[in-house]
């Protein structure tokens, strides 16, 4: 993963990320058409697909809306790194598959700045500075999901595996 | 090593002696979808090769965010839900014949169940720890996951222990005990936790205030809010039996051992406190009534409603500030009853009389006004007392409106002024 930073400060709710207005529809690409709107109108227009969100404290604290990260995956966010995350998006954002990373330096990394992830080597590299970080591991039970292909395909392989006994 | 009730609750549903930090996975006892959340569940139920749910009984469908269809998309999107919940045979599916907001309704209905584990998609599920259970909100994806295989994973919280002393004062709620415990741990001070209640003021705090406690818990960030059953809780529980033919099933009390082991102590002395309001645009930014005072604020609408406060002690209350006199002229005042049967309550006690007799509209039980989905939209740069949970920026609609956070006292008695007043 490789994008632009975009910077955005604490608490950044999931109101702020999809307001409750467009949450008529679960369409992911209606939704995409809206994120971030109440916290930078112009948002949409500006970013390009593979862009990176870098925040600060508890991104996505609020409300349990999944239609938050699946409006970001889908509008082209490749990933977010903020210091924490509130527990239901980060659960979310496992689920779904957007790829979050929890990094305590997050406010180092300027708006602007060119980020890589590294994920062999658990890495975030500012390459506009050439700083280096190690962000931090993923807990190991939650990492068997993702192995999985998520939590419905976990679900997908105890249901063949209950057929098979 | 002792165990607070929360590790109790998760021990009992493991089959064996948890504490905080291990990983579970345990069944649940009530899932909990709406007519917003529960389209991306049904998805993702579907994509799987689940051909029914494990316990289609212990699944709960509340059509309460945008029913009855504010437009045509919300049309749409309910059917979704309306289309499984015939499909499946759901024995819990609450529409327009049975409205309410789901954590009103839940435990007015006898489903919420001391000892349950209980999870929905929908941050507020917490508010079911006012009878002693564990509830927590979810995404829709864990959601489908609960009802694919009836149960879910659940790393086991720590406990913050929060002693509420003495006796409220008059027009002292438990929406201010908790915005004043949101203020001291701010919006994320509670992070993975699970809030307990505990101290001799808690029997002065009736079920409607444990239930916007336990409600607002989501709102410092944690995952759980919880009171452990005593007289008030089973009294309510009595007379929810009652009402219903009995309860979905029956309680299992947990208490916490005196030498549990506790993250943090909080104490408030809730006789020293006074009324207190969430300013713009976090619920943690609380401020006493007398500085909201202070500051002259000026109103253009007040909400009373919400899974928060919008049940019959609110309404009454509502209704004592508002008797005989009139919403200020600038001002525009909202009632949204949480479920019908408050509604009919209300209508009862002679309480729509008198609010719709001192300019209050009356809506349908819905969440639309308090997500800024319908019924009671603030337009640029107004300004709202809610009674309601959030006030982030753009919560209740335009991104320059306002939201200020506050009981039922507070809020009718300001109807009337049209600016923020000192209910006492």
């Amino acid at each position: 993963m490789e994008g632009k930073a975009w910077k955005f400060g604490d608490h950044i709710d999931t109101d702020l990320i999809i307001a409750a207005r467009y949450l008529n529809t679960s369409e992911p690409e209606e939704l995409a058409k809206h994120i971030m709107e109440d916290a930078d109108p112009d948002f949409v227009s500006k970013m390009q697909v593979g862009d990176i969100i870098v925040a600060g404290e508890n991104f996505g604290c609020g409300s349990s809306r999944e239609h938050a990260p699946i409006a970001l995956k889908v509008a082209g966010i490749s990933a977010i790194i903020a210091p924490t995350f509130a527990r239901i998006f980060y659960r979310n954002s496992f689920n779904m598959g957007l790829p979050i990373f929890e990094l305590p330096e997050a406010s180092e990394i300027a708006e602007g700045d060119s980020v890589r992830i590294d994920m062999d080597s658990g890495e975030i590299i500012n390459q506009t500075d050439g700083k280096r970080y190690k962000f931090t591991p993923i807990p190991a039970f939650m990492q068997e999901l993702v192995d999985a292909g998520g939590l419905i395909a976990y679900a997908q392989q105890e249901i063949s595996e209950a057929k098979d006994e | 090593m002792g165990q607070t009730i929360t590790e109790k609750i998760f021990s009992e549903h493991a089959g064996k002696t948890v504490y905080a930090g291990e990983i579970v996975r345990v069944s649940i006892d009530m899932t909990i979808g709406n007519d917003i959340t529960t389209p991306i569940s049904i998805k993702a139920f579907e994509q799987s090769r689940a051909k029914e749910l494990a316990n289609p009984d212990a699944f709960a469908i509340v059509m309460d965010h945008y029913i009855p269809a504010k437009d045509i998309a919300s049309a749409n999107q309910a059917k979704i839900s309306r289309e499984f919940a015939y499909k499946h045979d759901l024995k819990y599916f609450f529409d327009e014949k049975d409205m309410g907001i789901e954590h009103a309704l839940l435990p007015e209905k006898g489903l919420v169940i001391p000892g349950d584990v209980i999870i929905g998609a929908d941050s507020h599920t917490c508010t079911h720890g006012a009878l002693g259970a564990f509830a927590t909100g979810m995404g829709s994806t864990d959601i489908s996951f609960s009802i694919i295989t009836g149960g879910n994973w659940f790393k086991v919280p720590e406990s913050i222990r929060v002693s509420l002393l003495g006796k409220p004062g008059k027009h002292i709620y438990g929406k201010d005990v908790i915005l004043e415990l949101i203020r001291i741990l701010g919006v994320d001070g509670a992070l993975y936790k699970a809030i307990e209640f505990v101290g001799d003021g808690v029997e002065y705090l009736d079920m409607s205030d444990r239930f916007s406690m336990c409600n607002m818990a989501i709102e410092a960030g944690a995952k759980s809010g919880i009171f452990a059953v005593d007289a008030t809780s089973k009294a309510y529980l009595d007379e929810r039996a009652q009402a219903n033919g009995g309860l979905r099933s029956n309680p299992k009390l947990h208490y916490s051992d005196s030498d549990a082991n506790y993250c943090r102590e909080i104490t408030i002395d809730m006789a020293s406190l006074s009324p207190v309001i969430a300013y713009p645009f976090l619920p943690s930014n609380g401020k006493s009534v007398e500085q909201a005072v202070a500051d002259d604020i000026k109103i253009d609408q007040v909400m009373i409603g919400s899974c928060t406060n919008g049940r019959i002690e609110d309404l009454r209350i509502a209704a004592e500030f508002v008797k005989g006199k009139r919403v200020a002229r600038h001002t525009r005042m909202i009632v949204t009853p949480a479920t019908q049967q408050i509604f009919l309550q209300a209508q009862k006690e002679g309480l729509m009389e008198i609010l719709i007799g001192a300019g209050a509209v009356v809506s349908n039980p819905t969440c639309g006004a308090c997500l800024g989905g319908y019924m009671g939209i603030l337009g640029d740069g107004e300004r709202c007392v809610a009674t309601t949970n959030r006030n982030f920026v753009g919560r209740m609609g335009a991104r320059t409106s306002e939201i200020y956070l506050a009981n039922s006292a507070i809020a009718a008695a300001s109807a009337i002024a049209g600016k923020i007043v000192d209910p006492r």
